[in-house]
């Protein structure tokens, strides 16, 4: 069922994640994952079929709050922190061969 | 060194001032920071504005904090308004936020004086703040060896007497481990009872904030004041929070206090001698010890070395360069994403955000991510199980004391075995903290963890507390 | 093309629709800023809209509230549901992942009629977050590609959205535009949103697929920017039309997401699938289960107003008018059913009721000025002959601009009345005697001399002839 990550997918999972790897770094990294990957299917031996996943440490529900409205933050603050901003707004490179 | 609360009863009596306080720590930071390296900044003008605003409270007889004068350092991972946060991380240096951490409006409020912003492994992802972009911080009591991580800065702070406390963050150990390889006290709280907002996340199901200080009564007085239900985070459980101090000298009599018989290999004999030490001064002062098994515990460090880097690899994708950071100029969007966070972010982050994207990636999601949460229950519930029988467990908090630079950092694995004590609670979602329980051969200090069940902190600090007794 | 041609060679269209609602809070779905159009860039911002380091959601209770009306609205089972992590880039989505509903949605299972009682199911009404708004500059068109750079306000990020999602039950290009109309009106009704898809409050993307009968469906193409009920069929014509004619060259039809030009009348591809994302959907760790209460739930139920449906088929029987007509439609839309109802109640002829006020009433807005009893005087005289329908069209024009008034005075003093069957037929052999070569032509079919004969009667009557009378007349006689 988990096999080793092939350099293959640790290409393609890089561009998921929007890194950037040079051929080496994508070598030390397959081998590194491998690796780890390698040492975690000791669950593998575990019978999990019954087992319910536990995504909560502390079961709550229905934390909601009212509609009011609060003072938004500084525009100017948070702008001059901004690598890029023009006209009140933040500013980045086109998308080109990109999605809508 | 004082004690917090030594602190605060001399600056409330006037037996001492505020400013007085500061400028002692300030002068042990001017003294040993430069070899130590356990802040990215200290913010000495501001404390010192912030001490002298407490002494004039104090002289008009107004109304001052618990924590009035008292000198705190916090991990750079904890956002202060207007004051540079760097998660000690190229892709935020310089970063000012433009809003208070709960924790910190909490801390301000109570009169404490904050006196910078600690040194981290990089995202709170280490275990020796070896992966500071920054560099990394050095034990106090040996500077040839790590104080641990992730928040090692915070624990060099109070070990090295530079804050009366500190803040760190854990999870998966990265209070307790480092509190351990520093010998002081570290505290990681029940999941939800500290407020997240404004803790720069990590993995959001794991990550909780707590105290370092020298002696147990200061961390149950820091935790006390940190507590308590926030509207601004929605995991934070709407319970007050618990008395601790009330507590403290209850001693252990009648307790029962369990002994792992399952315990992962690993740790080293003289830390083991140490939490037989333990045991035998619980059972001097009244407890009786129960054997407890926990058979999923040899699993956990696969199902957080799992989970952690996926809720990461998600976290950690609004470090894009738009909005805030570092941003590597490119010709257009995607390259300007791809170099920024090339160049913004260290290894070990990079390779815990690959894992976590391939861990939640169509066809292996149920193969990894989702076994394990499933891994995650068994050892909620053995913990369960095992609470039936006892009122807290002992633990070694770290397989070893604090090791040299550079002595794990080839393999990856190797580091992350440091944590295989601690993680359990962080999946289950426990409190847990670790006491200064003598030392190793090596002479450099052992801590020993007090686990509890959720909502358990009153059994955990009356334990604690013992055990310093003991000590 | 219109709206109803089919598809040639047996192809048969199959349409499913996902509708993004804003929802009418006045605060984010995740914070508490601002839920407001048009406000200046970044001024409706705190930790959480930004993506900041450290920022945490809180579910908006209102937003909730009235994603159950519109789950409730739509006939949906409500239930116990998650919220999860879509994980993506793009520079006007904050946190580089949206907050949305996925295996457990808040309202499942629903369906909204359509007129002729066709039922189109309605798969899902989930909770989600909206992105910021970019703005591209430089290039040639304006548009994304080869243009300079981008400029991002993220005063829309986290604004509350509704995503409904119809089962893939449309067949027709109309029936899509109908199913907008009516879902628009249910959202107004329930006081969900505005609705307005030219500010973006309310946006459709189409899945449009073709198959011949008793074949697997066929792959299905996404179209987006499709912003006005009209473009909704425009685009669907086309893209049907598009599959069709490509399969039938031998092509085959690409999954894809594909951007529809409204001033081109063309769909042209905009995402390929080569790099396409993987959203590594998990559960958000940062909020905790909803679970409405049954007796929230119920409520809201009860807290729903009569709906547009139920509105004009009410009216439709009172009225004795088709339910799916355009005088229903149109009366209830404008909102004006329950001042049709008071007129009928005021003893007003209950068809010309609904129909006086379909044709005259555009401007009045659901509290007309004029008394519901002047008008049902009026409907009354047309309805014994006392006035022809022309007069009355005229006493109706004379009663909305006066704001009501005595309906026998006004048509005294204009000197209306109108001529009885015996003065009618009279008038008929007298036209039929004058223009013998029309009632000749009329005899042979040619209907177009019937204009002729009634026009003479109308002119010699000086307008006091109800043409439909003498039109009957004519009819009757040239049966004989």
């Amino acid at each position: 069922m988990s096999e080793p990550i092939s350099k293959e997918t640790v290409v393609k999972v890089s561009r998921l994640a929007r890194l950037s790897l040079t051929p080496e770094q994508a070598e030390k990294m397959t081998s590194q994952l491998a690796g780890m990957l390698e040492h975690f299917r000791d669950i593998d031996a575990l019978d999990l079929s019954e087992v319910e996943p536990m995504t909560q440490p502390y079961p709550l529900k229905n934390v909601m709050r009212e509609d009011v409205e609060a003072k938004s933050l500084d525009r100017q603050e948070v702008l001059d922190q901004a690598p890029a901003a023009e006209s009140g707004r933040f500013r980045v490179p086109p998308t080109i061969g990109f999605d809508v | 060194m004082q004690k917090l609360v030594e602190i605060v009863a001399g600056v409330t009596s006037g037996s001492t001032t505020a400013t007085a306080v500061v400028e002692e720590h300030l002068a042990r930071i001017k003294a040993r920071e430069a070899e130590i390296h356990a802040f990215n900044l200290v913010t000495a003008d501001q404390a010192r504005k912030d001490a002298a605003k407490i002494d004039d409270d104090v002289k008009a007889g107004k109304a001052v904090g618990a924590l009035a004068g008292v000198p705190i350092a916090l991990k750079d991972n904890m956002c202060t308004r207007g004051v540079e946060t760097t998660c000690s991380s190229k892709i935020l240096q310089g970063w000012k936020p433009p809003y208070d951490a709960t924790v910190v409006t909490k801390l301000r409020n109570a009169g404490a004086v904050i006196v910078g912003k600690t040194n981290l492994d990089e995202f709170a992802m280490g275990s020796s703040t070896e992966n500071s972009a920054f560099g990394p911080t050095r034990n106090p009591l040996d500077i040839s060896r790590v104080p641990g991580g992730s928040s090692g800065g915070s624990a060099a702070a109070v070990s090295a007497g530079f804050a009366a406390a500190s803040l760190g963050s854990d999870t998966g150990g990265s209070i307790r481990q480092p509190a351990a390889l520093c010998g002081v006290v570290g505290v990681k709280p029940t999941y939800g009872t500290v407020s997240r907002y404004g803790l720069v996340a990590f993995a959001s199901s794991l990550d909780q904030i707590g105290p370092f200080t020298s002696d147990v009564r200061d961390a149950a007085t820091l935790l006390e004041v940190i507590s308590g239900h926030d509207p601004m985070d929605s995991t934070s459980i709407p319970q007050p929070a618990a008395s601790l101090v009330s507590v403290l000298d209850q001693g252990v009599k009648g307790m029962r206090i369990g002994r792992v018989t399952d315990l992962p290999e690993g740790c080293e004999p003289d830390v083991l001698a140490r939490l037989e030490a333990a045991f035998d001064a619980m059972r001097n002062a009244g407890a009786t010890i129960v054997d407890v098994k926990l058979p999923s515990l040899q699993y956990c460090l696969t199902a957080y070395y799992l989970i952690a880097p996926a809720e990461a690899s998600s976290n950690l994708a609004r470090y894009d360069g738009v909005r805030y950071g570092n941003r590597v100029d490119a010709a257009d969007l995607n390259a300007m994403y791809a170099a920024t966070r090339e160049s913004g972010f260290g290894e070990e982050v990079k390779r815990r955000i690959m894992l976590g994207t391939y861990a939640l990636s169509a066809g292996y999601f149920d193969a990894y991510y989702g076994k394990a949460l499933k891994v995650r229950r068994l050892i909620s519930d053995d913990f369960a199980r095992a609470y039936k029988d006892v009122d807290a467990i002992l633990t070694p908090t770290s397989p070893s004391t604090a090791f040299k630079f550079g002595s794990k950092t080839d393999n990856p694995l190797a580091m992350y075995l440091c944590d295989v004590f601690t993680i359990p609670t962080n999946l289950a979602g426990h409190p847990a903290m670790s006491v200064p329980f003598g030392v190793g051969s090596d002479s450099m200090p052992v801590g020993i963890q007090v686990l509890a069940t959720t909502m358990g902190e009153q059994a955990m600090f009356k334990v604690a507390a013992e055990l310093e007794r003991a000590s | 093309m219109s709206d109803n041609a089919t598809l040639p060679n047996g192809w048969q269209l199959v349409v499913g629709l996902e509708v993004h609602v804003e929802l009418a809070t006045k605060t984010k779905m995740f914070s508490a800023s601002a839920n407001r159009f048009g406000d200046e860039p970044n001024t409706n911002i705190d930790p959480v809209t930004l993506g900041l380091p450290g920022a945490l959601p809180v579910l908006n209770k209102h937003a909730v509230e009235l994603a159950m009306r519109i789950g409730l609205a739509l006939n949906c089972k409500v239930q116990p549901c998650t919220f999860h992590r879509k994980n993506y880039f793009y520079p006007d989505l904050p946190k580089a992942y949206q907050i949305t509903q996925y295996d457990h949605p808040l309202n499942v299972d629903g369906f909204l009629m359509l007129p002729g009682d066709v039922r189109i199911g309605v798969e899902r009404a989930h909770l989600e977050e909206d992105t910021g708004k970019s703005t591209h500059f430089g290039g040639s068109s304006g548009r994304i590609h080869g243009s300079d750079y981008s400029l991002l306000d993220y005063n829309r990020a986290g604004v509350p959205l509704v995503e409904i999602v119809s089962r893939p039950d449309i067949r027709t290009s109309e029936q899509a535009r109908q199913y907008v109309a009516e879902l628009r009106a249910i959202l107004l009704a329930v006081g969900a949103s505005d609705a307005k898809m030219e500010e973006g409050s309310m946006r459709c993307d189409v899945n449009v697929s073709v198959h011949k009968a008793g074949t697997p469906l066929g792959t299905r193409c996404e179209i987006k920017n499709v912003n006005s009920i009209r473009a909704v069929g425009r685009a669907i014509d086309y893209e049907a039309r598009r599959q069709v004619d490509l399969i039938e060259s031998g092509g085959t039809v690409r999954q894809e997401t594909r951007h529809w030009d409204d001033a081109t009348g063309r769909t042209e591809t905009l995402r390929t699938k080569e790099d396409a994302d993987d959203y590594r959907y998990f559960l958000e760790p940062d909020l905790v289960p909803l679970v409405p209460e049954q007796s929230w739930i119920d409520q809201v139920r009860a807290a729903l107003p009569v709906l547009p449906a139920a509105r004009r088929n009410a009216l439709a029987e009172l009225c004795g008018v088709d339910k799916d007509g355009e005088s229903a439609f149109v009366v209830v839309e404008r909102g004006q059913d329950d001042y049709v109802r008071e007129v009928v109640s005021s003893g007003g002829d209950p068809r010309r009721s609904v129909i006086y006020v379909q044709q005259a009433f555009a401007e009045q807005g659901p509290t007309p000025k004029v008394p519901a009893r002047d008008l049902a005087e009026l409907t009354i005289l047309e309805r014994d002959a006392k006035v022809t329908s022309t007069q009355a069209k005229t006493l109706l024009t004379d009663l909305i601009d006066a704001g009501g008034g005595d309906v026998v005075a006004m048509a005294a003093k204009r000197g209306f009345e109108a001529l009885d069957t015996g003065a009618l037929e009279a008038m008929v052999d007298a036209a039929i005697a004058a223009e013998p070569g029309a009632w000749q032509k009329y005899c042979a079919g040619e209907e177009k001399a019937l204009g002729a004969l009634v026009g003479a009667i109308m002119k010699s009557s000086k307008g006091k002839a109800d043409g439909k009378a003498v039109t009957a007349i004519l009819q009757s006689k040239r049966a004989k």
